[in-house]
Parts: structure tokens; sequence; C-alpha cells
């Protein structure tokens, strides 16, 4: 069944001076899917993103991008790819559609100038076509990059965290585009920081230090994280969060408005924390975790 | 896949020409640099310097003697020094405070009664030939000082002078004139204006962080290379020509042979040059060590290809490292068809060692051009 796989990488390892970046990393991509790619800073993701379209050699392991090998057919695996880079490389002393031609003609598309036109409608771009880009604000930069990647109707996109820098507008458009081009067929990996994105994924992998962590749909994370999660409401939040961020199996303490959410692995030392003096002028519920809950945790994880 | 694209070139060079219109400053200097070093260089070596420190030996003071003096003080070149030996001119020429030691025989207007012809000897210093070149084209004007002085059987005639004036041009035989210069110079501000442009244009792309989209686009380095490369090429030749209109007009360069070829050496030397400078811009990490191994490669331009120093005085392996960098082949051919007026077939010798350089630099250039970003 593996040929029907987008994306089939098995055991990829890349080592910079000492560091092991990526660490025996396999990465499993149906078609349709889109596929959030989270971590930490610094946890790999874009070297395993450069590594999927050719642009670093793994150090070993190997696998198929699109049913071609990541390890000798880069060249052609970069027809039918879009990427689009973690900083915006786009050339700023040429305008919007300037830079998007530039792709067309660089990809052979049969007819450059009318793709163009038709990824400027799409991406709501046709009143900046002739702005340099340069001058274009964070969110606009974010759509030229990706009217750029789409332009060429890849079957694969490869985001490298496409909306970091950008409003939260810009941000929820950006991600009813990309549902919307999962729904016509495309397959996406997506990395980011964000967790309300992360929970619009179909599915999530999470990195840590080069290793996998957690993969599944944002539902599966949650229960296998085995985390236990209590809200509590009442006077006084913040600084009693302070308080219980200190006790033993409490791994967060946080507000959200009129609430506070604690969490942890160890249910009798979050009981036990709740009974405090402290934990006990305040109301106390349990709940299931939710995805924020569940990265916090990761992330606590992931430090020694 | 694999094979060059001739519609992606055009894409990439298309792009690299919008980049080089948009970037007036950078318009400006590729076109005004070259103008202003040549006036700069050529009007510092065209200067024709006077009252240069000159030594005189002398044993006797005769009438010849005084009125030959005299003529040397008057071309206003000379500012006369008596010595009291040959080897306080020696010194003298050595450490520089003496840029001539005029030598005149014993019984000196005896020699030239009796018609013996004596020789007086010049020693000049010609390490900087410019600043000794009108002065010493002036001792021939002084043939005929003594003349008022002489019997009309001994008056100089066109081939017979009553003495001879031997010129030694020490530490540089070849005596560069102000003409053998400007060809040089042309080249010397045509390395300046071709080798750095492209020598950042990769880096450029590598520090703007544009060089990631490139790579990850269906291009053959070839195609990149040959992009960055051909838009300059016509900017050299726009540079060529201007800095020829000048060389002619302001500084009198005469153009005896075949301005077609020179047209054609000066493409294949700005080729090369360029070329030079994108395989260094795909080698270096950066802009600085682009610069730094531009800088690396300039100097060996200047010392060993007979511009500043003539070819033929300098060690032999100092020659055969002379002779792999075109400026050394281009700098012959300006001087032979420009001042010599020689052809085709007389340059060729000349020609193809800055083909083979071209041809073996251009596949270290795409051989060099790294794929990934590793
Ligand atoms: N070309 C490189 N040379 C050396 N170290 C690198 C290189 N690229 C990435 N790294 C290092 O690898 C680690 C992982 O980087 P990266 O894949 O960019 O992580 P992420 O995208 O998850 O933040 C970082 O510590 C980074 O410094
Ligand atoms: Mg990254």
């Amino acid at each position: 069944m593996s040929d029907a796989l987008v994306i089939d990488a098995r055991d990829l390892h890349k080592t910079y001076g000492t560091r092991k970046v990526v660490d025996g990393l396999t990465l499993a991509v149906t078609p349709g899917q889109i596929c959030g790619f989270l971590g930490a800073n610094g946890s790999g993701k874009t070297t395993t993103i450069r590594m999927l379209c050719g642009l670093v050699k793994p150090d070993s392991g190997g696998g198929t991008c699109l049913g071609m090998d990541i390890l000798t057919d880069a060249q052609k695996i970069r027809l039918q790819i879009g990427y689009m880079t973690q900083r915006f490389s786009f050339y700023d002393d040429l305008t919007v559609t300037e830079n998007l031609e530039f792709v067309a003609e660089v990809y052979g598309m049969a007819n450059p100038k009318q793709a163009v036109a038709g990824i400027l409608e799409r991406m709501g771009l046709r009143d900046r076509a002739d702005q340099l880009a340069g001058e274009l604000s964070g969110g606009w930069k974010q759509r030229l990059a990706l009217a750029a990647c789409v332009l060429h109707k890849p079957k694969l996109l490869l985001l490298d965290e496409p909306t970091s820098g950008v409003d939260a507008k810009a941000r929820r458009e950006f991600w009813d585009l990309i549902h919307d081009m999962a729904g016509e067929g495309l397959t996406v990996l997506v990395s980011t920081h964000y967790m309300d994105e992360a929970a619009r994924c179909s599915r999530i992998v999470y990195l840590s230090e080069g290793k996998l962590v957690v993969q599944g749909t944002p539902d599966e994370v949650v229960q296998a994280s085995k985390l236990i999660t209590f809200v509590a409401t009442g006077a006084n939040l913040d600084a009693t969060a302070v308080k219980l961020r200190t006790m033993p199996g409490v791994e967060s303490a946080a507000v959200f408005g009129a609430q506070m959410h604690i969490a942890g692995m160890n249910r009798a030392a979050l009981e036990q924390a709740r009974a405090s003096p402290v934990g006990a002028a305040l109301t106390w519920h349990e709940v299931p975790p939710v995805l924020e809950d569940v990265f916090i945790h990761l992330l606590s994880d992931s430090k020694p | 896949m694999n094979s060059f694209s001739f519609r992606r070139f055009r894409a990439v060079l298309h792009k690299e020409w919008l980049q080089i219109r948009r970037d007036y400053f950078t318009l400006r200097m590729i076109i005004m640099l070259p103008v202003l070093q040549l006036f700069l260089f050529g009007y510092a070596i065209n200067t024709n310097p006077k009252h240069l420190p000159t030594g005189l030996i002398t044993a006797d003071h005769s009438q010849d003697e005084r009125s030959l003096i005299a003529a040397l003080q008057n071309t206003g070149y000379y500012d006369i020094i008596p010595l009291s030996s040959e080897a306080q001119g020696e010194q003298g020429l050595a450490d520089g405070s003496l840029l001539f030691v005029v030598n005149i025989p014993p019984n000196f207007d005896r020699l030239v009664d009796r018609g013996e012809k004596p020789t007086i000897l010049v020693d000049a210093d010609a390490t900087d030939p410019s600043a000794i070149g009108n002065a010493t084209a002036a001792l021939a004007g002084l043939s005929n000082v003594l003349d008022r002085d002489l019997p009309p059987n001994l008056r100089s005639q066109p081939a017979q002078a009553p003495f001879q004036v031997a010129v030694h041009a020490r530490y540089n035989p070849e005596a560069l004139t102000v003409l053998n210069i400007v060809p040089g110079l042309i080249c010397i501000v045509l390395i300046f204006s071709t080798l750095f442009v492209t020598t950042l244009a990769i880096t450029r792309e590598t520090e703007r962080g544009t060089m990631e989209n490139l790579l990850a686009m269906p291009l053959r380095p070839a195609e990149v290379m040959l992009a960055k490369v051909v838009p300059y090429i016509v900017i050299g030749y726009v540079q060529v020509s201007i800095i020829m209109v000048i060389a002619v007009a302001v500084f009198g360069l005469p153009v005896r042979g075949s301005l077609l070829l020179v047209a054609l050496a000066l493409g294949l030397f700005i080729t090369s040059n360029l070329l030079l400078g994108v395989t260094i811009s795909t080698i270096a990490r950066n802009q600085m060590q682009a610069i730094q191994m531009a800088m690396f490669m300039l100097l060996p331009s200047f010392m060993l290809s007979g511009f500043l120093f003539p070819f033929k005085g300098m060690p032999v392996w100092a020659q055969w490292i002379g002779q792999i960098f075109p400026v050394t082949h281009t700098l012959r051919i300006m001087r032979s068809v420009l001042l010599k007026g020689d052809g085709f077939m007389d340059v060729l010798p000349e020609l193809w060692p800055i083909i083979l350089f071209i041809a073996v630099i251009g596949v270290i250039a795409v051989r060099s051009y790294r794929e990934t970003l590793d």
C-alpha cells in the first residue's frame, strides 16, 4: 500500500557538526491530507522538509516523494511539488507579477501570462500585481509566496512556517486557502508554531530534537498524551497559577480568561495541588485536555 | 530535464535584467567608475613632471660643457646637482634622490673640436617611465646646442651630431611610454568593473535568502550561470565603447589596427572576468569572502601581466603565472592592434589562451555551483 503514500520517508538522519538535527525520522503522508509538522525551534522541521525536496542530502535513510526517490530524483520531484521557504525568498526588487511570471517560465508552463492572471485572481493579489514584492506587508508577501508555490499546479505542498509573523486575519484566510486546495486533492505538509493551526490539520506529527514524538489526528494526539487536566474558576487566578506551577506534579498552570488550566501526568499529585491552601479557594472540575495543554506538556517534556 | 533549457535560461536572464535595471546606483557606478578611473590614472600617468633632480659628473669646465648644461636646464626638466664621483651618482639613483645622472667624459670640448663625437652618458631611473619619458625625449633636442660655437663643418646635421647622448634606462629597459600605458589601463579598468559585479552575483542570492528558492526550482547550474553573465557582457561593451572614445579623444590613443579585432579581444576578456567572478561567487560563502578572493585575483593581474613591470624582466616562473591570466594576453593584443596595427593572424597566439581560460573556468563555474544547501 506504500505507493499510495505521497510522502514515504524512512529513517532519515542528518547531523550538522556533532548535532543530530534529524535522528531516525520516519514520515508517512497520505493523499489529500493536511499534515501539521510541529516542534520547538531547532527540532529539525526545516531540515526534514529540505531533505524531502532534495535541498539537503540525508546522511542515511531515504524514501519517496510522490513515488520518486528523494535521493536520486530530486530534479523530477521539484517539478511536482511547491516549496514555500521559511524565510521569504522571492525577489524584493521585482513586482508581484514579475516574480510570478519568472516562476511560470522556469516551470515551463504552457501559458504563463494566463496562469499568472489566474493565480493573482484566486489569491486576491490583483490589486497589488504591479507593486514591488519588497513593499508588500508580511501577510501579502506570504500570499505571493503561496501563489508562486501553487502556480505550477503541484501535487504536494511543503510549507515551512508559512504564517509566522502574520496577523490573525491573514492567518485565517491563509488557512482557508490551504483547506480549499486540500479539498481539490492537494496534499500539504505544513510546519507551524500555532496551536490553533495544529487543530486545523487532519494529522499532526510532533518532533523533538529530530525524533518523532507523537503522530496522529489531533484527537488521537490528545488521547495518546494521557494528560490529566483540571479547570478552576474563582478569584486571584493569576497569582494562584504562579504558586501552583511550583508544586510537584503540576506541569503547567495557565490562565485563559476567567479559567485556569492545570495539567500533569500524575493524578494524585494534581489532586494534592487542588486540595492545597491556595487551590482549595477555587472551584474545580476535570476536563479532557485540549491540544494546547498537550503541546505545553510535550514542550516541557522535551527539555531536560 | 537534465539538458540546458533555453526557456529557463531566458527566464533567469529576464529576471537578472530587471534587477540590474532597477539598481540605479550600481548601474551608474558601472558606467561612471571606468570613466573616473581612466581619467584619474590617465592623467596621473600623463603628467609631465619637470625639475627632476639630475646629478652631473664632469671632469673639466669648458665652454662646450657650460653651453650643454645651460641647455639641459633650459628644457625645464633638469635640476643640475654637481657630483664629485660616479659612486655618488650610483648612490643617488639607488636611493631615489636622483632620477638622472649625466656623465660628461673628460676632455669633452677637445673631443668635439676634433670631431670625435664623444658620448654623454645619461643614466635614468626608469622605474616610473612616465615620470622620465618627456625629460628623456627632450635630450634629443640637445644635439645642436653647440652649433653656434662650432665651425660650420662640425655643426650638427640630421645624421651627424657633434656628440652623442646615450640614455641608459635603468631598472626598466622597456621604457614604456604613455601610449603603451593606455591600452593596459583599459584592461585594468575593465577588470575592476567586470570581475566584481559577478563576484557578487551568487552570494547576493544567498544573502538575500533567495538562493534556497532558486535551488528548489527546476533550474540547471549552466542556465543560472549563463544568465548571470550575459547581461554584463552587454554592459561591458557599453563600458568598452565609452573607454575607447575617451582614450582616443582625450589621451590621443592611436587606432592603427581593426576596431573589430579589439572588440573581439575585449569581449573575450570581459567574458573571462565575468566567469571568474561567478566561479568565485559560487565558492565563497558570503560577499566578504567573495571580495577577498576577487582581490586575490586582482593583484597578479596588476603585477604579473606586464602592465606595471615589463613582462620579460620577470623570472620565468612569474612569467608562467602571468601567462595564465587573460589580462596578460589582452594587454598584448591591445598594444599590438592599436599601436602596431597587427591583424587577426598576428594576435591569434594571444587569443587562444584567453579562450582556453574561458573554457576551463566555465566548467569549474558550473561544477562548483552547489545544488544543495549542505
Ligand atoms: N546548514 C546548517 N548548518 C549547520 N547547522 C544547521 C544547518 N541547518 C540547520 N542547522 C541546525 O539544525 C538545527 C535544526 O534546524 P531546523 O531544521 O531549521 O529546525 P526548525 O525548522 O525545526 O526550527 C538547528 O539547531 C540549526 O541550527
Ligand atoms: Mg524552521
